[in-house]
């Protein structure tokens, strides 16, 4: 497997001092499931949105395989609320990206329509937000994530705040896109049942400072559909995960 | 059996036909409240006036009111123009100083820095203070008076505008961000949008300030003559102990006040009903 890109030696200190990340190196492949898991804290949203640019690194360097390219086309990012534009209807927040690529809106259509299908939300393209319920906005944060088709989603624990059902909806949904889609994921979560079901890889972070404590591949076939949650292996995978993640919180300094 | 649920279903009916009717009976019944109140705050007046035989030029009663604006139409109308001429002028500088100044400040911090102490001195020095200066500065009566009208419409823009564009959300900033927006596509896709339901709050704010800083000018002025504005009209039914006039040019100053509020109240429901809760009716 190709490496898309690489942490190396990565440290973020805030203004105020503290230090957020230290010493994080890792390498993210390419068509990856990568969840980044651990305590509150501990880092996972602030490597996401260093990998994204959004935050500068204070020391040591996020490389892209390709140097070449701008990587700002290559990132999709979906955050932990649906942050959608609440004074717009659902075509035009998938719109959004392309929009301020200067694609006019006849001509982004045809992709807008697709991506807002491969979601379920084509009958609910000019309703306006409000409208919907969490896990449909979710959607839609989803599918404007992935109408630019990028290399890299960034999935800021975008699940966290809506109830068990509609979680395990949206994780089926995710990995269907991933999979038909292939490109490379980063997902941020709390949740150790999540990270096993959806990665085929697991950073498991500490806290204080924030840093990679373990590094576990789940070496489990795709698809996974919910009978994979009644299997004994996942059952073995999530206490292997637990116990790492009962270390991370051993190691808080 | 059929019969028993076909009664059943007609007593179903008849309750959500009572229920629906009883619910519009109270929609209209709300609307019309208002109205009903007002009516009878006026008929007491009426009555108070004439069974106590209080004196016109004391306590006019409201038909006299109306009689002396009907009979006064054209004159009271001729300086009703003039002042919603000032009223909307300092409204529309407002609106565009405000704007205007505003995005300045959200682009740059050094900006605001170095003017918002002007903008909070205006604001909170009276406008009766500085009207009698501003007179002797300014030759033409009638660009004072917008000058004045400004100043007090002026502010609530500004504010109400800085706060909107600032109160973006933080991950939709980082999402134009990370989609390489440009300034001015910031601007116009999620700061102004953003910043509507503060712009308008303010404007519904400044639509009242600017009547009551036209007024308050013109009284200060004292200006007589033909191009004169409804103050001018009430001072100088003072000066004659027309009470009547007074009170009809009262109502005109009243009317032309709700006017605006219900204008930019319809203007806050084209714009914002159909996203923002404010406007959003509750089903409940």
């Amino acid at each position: 497997m190709s490496v898309l890109l690489a942490l190396e030696n990565v440290e973020k200190r805030y203004d105020n001092g503290t230090l957020a990340l230290q010493g994080v190196n890792l390498a993210i492949g390419e068509r990856e499931f990568v969840s980044f898991l651990g305590p509150s804290g501990c880092g996972k949203s602030t490597a996401l949105k260093m990998i994204a640019g959004l935050l500068e690194v204070s020391s040591g360097r996020i490389e892209w395989n390709d140097k070449s390219a701008d990587h700002a086309k290559d990132i999709s990012f979906v955050f932990q609320e649906p942050t959608l534009m609440p004074w717009a209807k659902v075509f035009d927040n998938v719109w959004l990206p392309l929009k301020l690529k200067g694609v006019s809106r006849s001509a982004a259509q045809a992709k807008v329509d697709d991506v807002l299908a491969k979601v379920g939300l084509s009958q609910f393209a000019q309703v306006y937000p409000r409208e919907l319920s969490g896990g449909m906005k979710m959607r839609v944060s989803i599918a404007r994530a992935m109408v630019t088709e990028p290399r890299l989603l960034l999935m800021d624990e975008p699940f966290a705040a809506l109830d068990e059902m509609t979680r395990f909806k949206l994780n089926n949904d995710t990995l269907a896109l991933w999979t038909a889609l292939q490109f490379t994921t980063i997902f941020v979560t709390h949740s150790v049942y999540e990270s096993v079901y959806l990665s085929n890889r697991i950073i498991v972070m500490a806290a204080r400072p924030g840093r990679v404590i373990a590094d576990l591949r789940i070496d489990e076939p795709y698809p996974r559909s919910d009978a994979f949650r009644a299997t004994e292996r996942y059952a073995q995978w999530c206490v292997q995960v637990s116990q790492a993640l009962q270390k991370a919180g051993e190691h808080h300094v | 059996m059929s019969d028993v649920i076909e009664r059943n279903l007609d007593a179903t009916n008849n309750i959500a036909n009572y229920l629906n009717n009883t619910r519009l009976r109270g929609k209209f019944f709300q609307k019309l409240l208002p109205f009903i109140v007002f009516f009878a705050a006026l008929l007491t007046w009426e009555l108070t006036v004439r069974i106590n035989q209080i004196p016109h030029y004391i306590l006019p009663a409201p038909t006299l009111i109306a009689k002396t604006l009907w009979d006064n139409l054209g004159s009271l109308m001729t300086s009703w123009v003039y002042t919603m001429k000032i009223t909307f002028g300092a409204l529309v500088l407002a609106v565009v100083g405000g704007v205007a100044l505003a995005m300045l400040f959200a682009l740059n911090k050094w900006v605001e820095l170095c003017l918002f102490p002007f903008a909070i001195v205006l604001q909170v020095t009276p406008i009766v203070a500085i009207a009698p200066l501003i007179l002797i500065f300014i030759d033409s009566t009638a660009a004072a008076l917008l000058l004045c009208a400004w100043i007090v419409a002026f502010f609530p823009i500004l504010s109400n505008t800085v706060v909107g564009l600032r109160s973006a959300d933080h991950n939709l900033r980082d999402l134009f961000s990370l989609y390489r927006a440009t300034p001015w596509q910031t601007l116009r896709h999620l700061l102004i949008p953003s910043a509507m339901p503060y712009f308008i709050a303010g404007l519904k704010i400044a639509g009242g300030l600017s009547l009551i800083g036209a007024v308050v000018a013109e009284f200060t002025a004292g200006a007589a003559g033909k191009d004169t504005g409804l103050a001018s009209r009430i001072l100088e039914a003072s000066f004659r102990t027309e009470i009547p006039k007074m009170f009809a040019a009262l109502v005109l100053v009243s009317l032309t006040g709700i006017m605006i509020f219900l204008v930019f109240n319809l203007v806050s429901k084209l714009v914002l009903g159909s996203w923002h809760e404010s406007e959003i009716k509750s089903s409940r």
